[in-house]
């Protein structure tokens, strides 16, 4: 291990291995299913997992584990499983199908998401996800998932950012929640068969770890309080991602990154947590009420336009009163290949750098208008409003009751709102974490989509992992079980116990004066400022240091009302921003010693000559996976390594690929 | 009523009545708040927020709600406001904002009543009895793996619109909440709707309805007499058809001996 660097991190050895079979990628996925040994069925039901979260990735799991014969214990802090936040996803699904005969293929799909992800995601893994695309609609269709059709009764497909084929399946503009219903149904056939048993209304707030292997894991039953223990032959975490950590963002109010936070502070890594994704068309801030931002489907910049005005002195006159000649379609301006379909990060930024020119539009939010316009005026031109209301009907609908405004006659307003982190639990081939028995899917895991997430790859990457990737390879490792068993009296549940215990009773006794969510506004504020569309060295460094001095503020001085042992919605969030404030810390790292641009990640430092993203493959080819580092940081001793994380590269191979600059002009 | 300076001459002042209740065994009763100051483009719950922050500050319990996604899909919000389901629009509670309301207006606000939907505590209430009519059957057996190619079933468009339709269902329940008999057709229709307009769903259609019609019953949801409140309060716009759909597969099945 180094000295510390830049006085807050270390750097580790190497990650020699993921695990992927040594053979070209084509056949890959086909031998890891040959080689991983078998279970009989008959003993099946003697081996027990534990899945944490019910969205795309948990709940498919949970399912499939379930009809395979496994015995399930599924868990959601939610009241059912059919609300986790796969839900709200809108615009669609890609699967290399190619029923459009356009060219796509498994090779382009993966070829477009590692392009996407900006050449910052392992190769093996996204090949995989490409691959097991196409069985994932067959799958849903099966399952009653009504996708759009045409009018001969086949599947229909859109074309979605950053790609140039229709590959995109969906449900009009509710695409997760049609997906996350058909899981959710499959699931709930399996508890009425019995192989799964649902915990809702449950929070994991601690790993259990014995013997070197997770084995479970400490829940609270949010409805009495109860401090449960749970044990398994392995553990899942599909929690989903850790955006909240911004406060305002489109995850829902309780989407939180403890299950991951616990098991990172067990002994999991944490591959790029600075990758967040930065969402180019949510509805802008209206206030300091805010509680959360709400997307709209980028679908809609397949016929929308985005500009803004050219000149200053137009933003607050009303669009349609400024002339054409007026207007600057920047994305179409500065990206004439893709337009106004160029990928997230790029549309985001583009947004970002129009309103700090003082382009932007909208009401007045700080300093600046943060806003730019999203025009539907061509497209009703040409297709006819009846057209355009079939297609984006229900965004137009949400779009004029948040914003009282209606968007058939003025263009709506949108601004990057964050949406998805692209960053999570570092896991191999196998979507096995550092821990051995613990493994970690969809969102919750860092692996497919490197320094961007394309659209419409979530929701196939969670149905991915749940349905087809990790039920065959957890059934490799569950092959090795039943592991020896875990009383309730060994030491390392009873210290996992202990520990949720002595926090929630820590937590209730501190009784200061500043609310939650008074601690979780300020932390979103500084991330949003220091870590969100655009970093720099000193003001991450800057960060840092006001997350250590929030972070003591929230032990001293949060005040948490009820008690521990009835529904306490205060002391659930208190739990989580508590870990938040810790994540903040270790993005704020992450994103300090990647000193280039890349995807989501965007370094002041590092820009081409007309402000592009400059990449540096020469120096940061690899998956930052941090340790979590063990005691508390000390500030009277500035040398010290206590407490400081400890950073592992694994060095990103691409041999199917070939590595280049991104460019959609 | 107390008046406010307000910072913007569109805000409002504004009289809750709101129900507290401890716990399951507790009895529960209306507790009036006020709140000033409210902006036009607050949500409802970002109102509830403030409320609670209020709360807090003075040493109150925050009142308990539900509320996951915010943005009207995952179904997790449901108040009755002065007397209707999610509220005067038609729209969920998190979707609902301030400008419906006007200045020194007096809200009231309560759970879903239901027998088969027990108040937890305040406002949340269990709704596991839904989960348990889905188990009965509302799903198409398909394990993972043995799907056949997805075009290889055409399905009419008109039929697919009418499964999307049916599918929009968020299961808030306001459909029982709204019901003079807090009954759960109209969630019970859409599922077996969405899943009996597909091909897919042909073979399990009429054991589906069979089985979930009974778990209904056994929940404690009531019958539904046809008044027609469950679809107005629907804040998907799930028609009334769908309860004939479900009563037409039902007596399909009885005479089969289902």
């Amino acid at each position: 291990m180094t000295d510390l660097i830049h006085g807050v991190y270390t750097e580790g050895e190497k990650i020699a291995d993921t695990k992927a079979p040594k053979v070209p990628v084509a056949g890959m996925w086909e031998k890891r299913k040959m080689d991983a040994a078998l279970v009989n069925p008959a003993n099946r039901r003697k081996l027990s997992v534990i899945i944490v979260g019910t969205g795309l990735a948990g709940g498919a799991a949970a399912a499939t584990l379930g009809e395979a014969g496994y015995h399930v214990k599924s868990f959601c802090y939610q009241d059912s499983p059919r609300r986790a936040h796969s839900i709200a996803a809108q615009g669609g699904i890609n699967a290399a199908k190619n029923y459009k005969e356009d060219g796509d293929s498994v090779y382009r799909l993966f070829y477009d998401t590692v392009k996407g992800g900006d050449y910052r995601s392992r190769e093996t893994n996204v090949y995989r996800l490409a691959e097991v695309s196409a069985n994932i609609i067959d799958q849903c269709v099966a399952q009653g998932v009504p996708f759009a059709r045409e009018y001969g009764g086949l599947l229909d497909n859109r074309s979605f950012g950053g790609v140039q084929v229709s590959r995109t399946f969906y449900a009009r503009g509710q695409t997760g929640q049609q997906l996350l219903i058909g899981a959710y149904q499959a699931l709930e056939r399996q508890v009425a068969a019995g192989t799964v048993e649902m915990f809702t209304r449950h929070e994991m707030l601690e790993l259990i770890v014995e013997d070197g292997r997770a084995r479970g894991i400490i829940a609270r039953d949010l409805v009495t309080g109860e401090i449960q223990t749970h044990l398994a032959d392995a553990v899942v975490l599909a929690s989903g991602g850790y955006g909240n950590v911004f406060f305002l963002s489109t995850n829902a109010m309780g989407s939180n990154v403890t299950a991951n936070w616990r098991a990172h502070r067990k002994g999991a890594y944490f591959g790029n947590p600075c990758y967040t994704q930065i969402h180019p068309t949510c509805i802008p801030v209206s206030g300091d009420h805010q509680s959360k931002l709400t997307l709209m489907s980028e679908s809609l910049r397949n016929d929308g336009r985005i500009w803004v005005p050219k000149k200053r002195e137009d933003c607050e006159k009303d669009p349609r009163t400024i002339p054409e000649a007026d207007r600057d379609y920047y994305l179409e301006r500065i990206y004439p290949a893709f337009g106004n379909l160029v990928p997230r990060d790029i549309a985001s930024r583009q947004a970002k750098n129009m309103c700090d020119e003082g382009r932007g539009v909208g009401p007045m939010v700080g300093d600046f208008r943060r806003g730019v316009y999203l025009d539907f005026a061509d497209a009703i031109k040409r297709l006819g409003q009846k057209a355009v209301e079939e297609k984006y009907g229900n965004l137009f609908d949400m779009y004029a009751r948040i914003t009282g405004e209606n968007p058939y006659e003025t263009p709506m307003r949108i601004y990057p709102a964050v949406h998805y982190t692209m960053g999570g639990l570092w896991v191999d081939y196998d979507l096995q974490s550092t821990i051995p028995g613990l493994f970690v899917t969809g969102e919750a895991n860092f692996s497919d989509h490197g320094a961007n997430r394309l659209g419409a790859s979530a929701l196939m990457q969670g149905l991915a992992d749940g349905y087809f990737v990790l039920p065959n390879t957890i059934r490799d490792y569950l092959a090795k079980g039943p592991f020896p068993k875990v009383s309730e009296d060994a030491p390392a549940v009873v210290e996992a116990r202990t520990a949720v215990e002595e926090r929630t009773k820590r937590l209730l006794a501190i009784k200061g004066e500043r609310s939650v969510d008074s601690f979780h506004k300020e932390l979103g504020n500084i991330m949003w400022e220091y870590c969100g569309m655009e970093r720099t060295e000193a003001g991450l460094l800057k960060a840092i240091d006001l997350i250590r001095g929030l972070r003591a503020e929230f032990w001293r001085n949060v005040k948490i009302l009820g008690s521990a042992d009835t529904l306490n919605q205060s002391l659930e969030k208190a739990g989580r921003v508590a870990d938040f404030l810790e994540l903040g810390e270790l993005m704020c790292i992450d994103a300090l010693h990647r000193a280039e641009s890349c995807g989501g990640h965007f370094r002041a430092e590092s820009q081409t000559e007309d402000g592009e993203a400059l990449r540096h493959d020469d120096q940061f080819l690899y998956v930052a996976a941090w340790e979590f580092g063990d005691g508390e940081s000390d500030p009277n001793q500035p040398g010290s390594t206590m407490g400081a994380p400890v950073l592992h590269k694994e060095d990103l191979v691409y041999e199917a690929i070939e590595l280049k600059q991104r460019s959609y002009k | 009523m107390a008046t406010s300076t307000k910072s913007d001459p569109k805000n409002m002042d504004l009289t809750l009545r709101i129900w507290r209740q401890d716990g399951p065994s507790d009895r529960g009763h209306l507790q009036t708040y006020e709140v000033s100051d409210i902006s036009p483009d607050m949500s409802f719950l970002e109102m509830l927020d403030v409320l609670n922050e209020q709360l807090n500050a003075k040493g109150e319990e925050p009142i308990a709600f539900d509320s996951d996604c915010r943005e009207g899909i995952c179904g997790m919000c449901g108040l009755m406001i002065s007397g209707h389901a999610h509220g005067p629009e038609k729209t969920t509670t998190c979707q609902l904002h301030m400008r419906s309301f006007k200045d020194g207006d007096t809200i009231t606000v309560e759970p879903w009543r239901a027998d088969a939907f027990p108040i937890i505590k305040d406002l949340v209430v269990d709704r596991s009895s839904f989960d348990r009519i889905i188990q009965a059957g509302g799903f198409i057996s398909v394990n993972t793996g043995s799907a056949p190619e997805a075009n290889a079933a055409p399905v009419p468009k008109q039929k697919a619109d009418r499964a999307f339709q049916s599918a929009e269902c968020i299961g808030c329940g306001a459909c029982v909440a709204a019901c003079p008999n807090a009954s759960a057709m109209l969630f019970m229709g859409a599922k077996v709707t969405h899943l009996g307009e597909l091909p897919q769903g042909q073979p399990e259609r009429w054991a589906r309805v069979v089985s979930m019609v009974s778990q209904h019953d056994h929940e404690g949801f009531g019958g539904c007499t046809n008044t027609g409140a469950c679809s107005v309060a629907c804040p998907k716009g799930i028609p009334q058809d769908v309860i004939s759909t479900l009563n037409k597969d039902l007596r399909t099945a009885m005479r089969q001996g289902g």
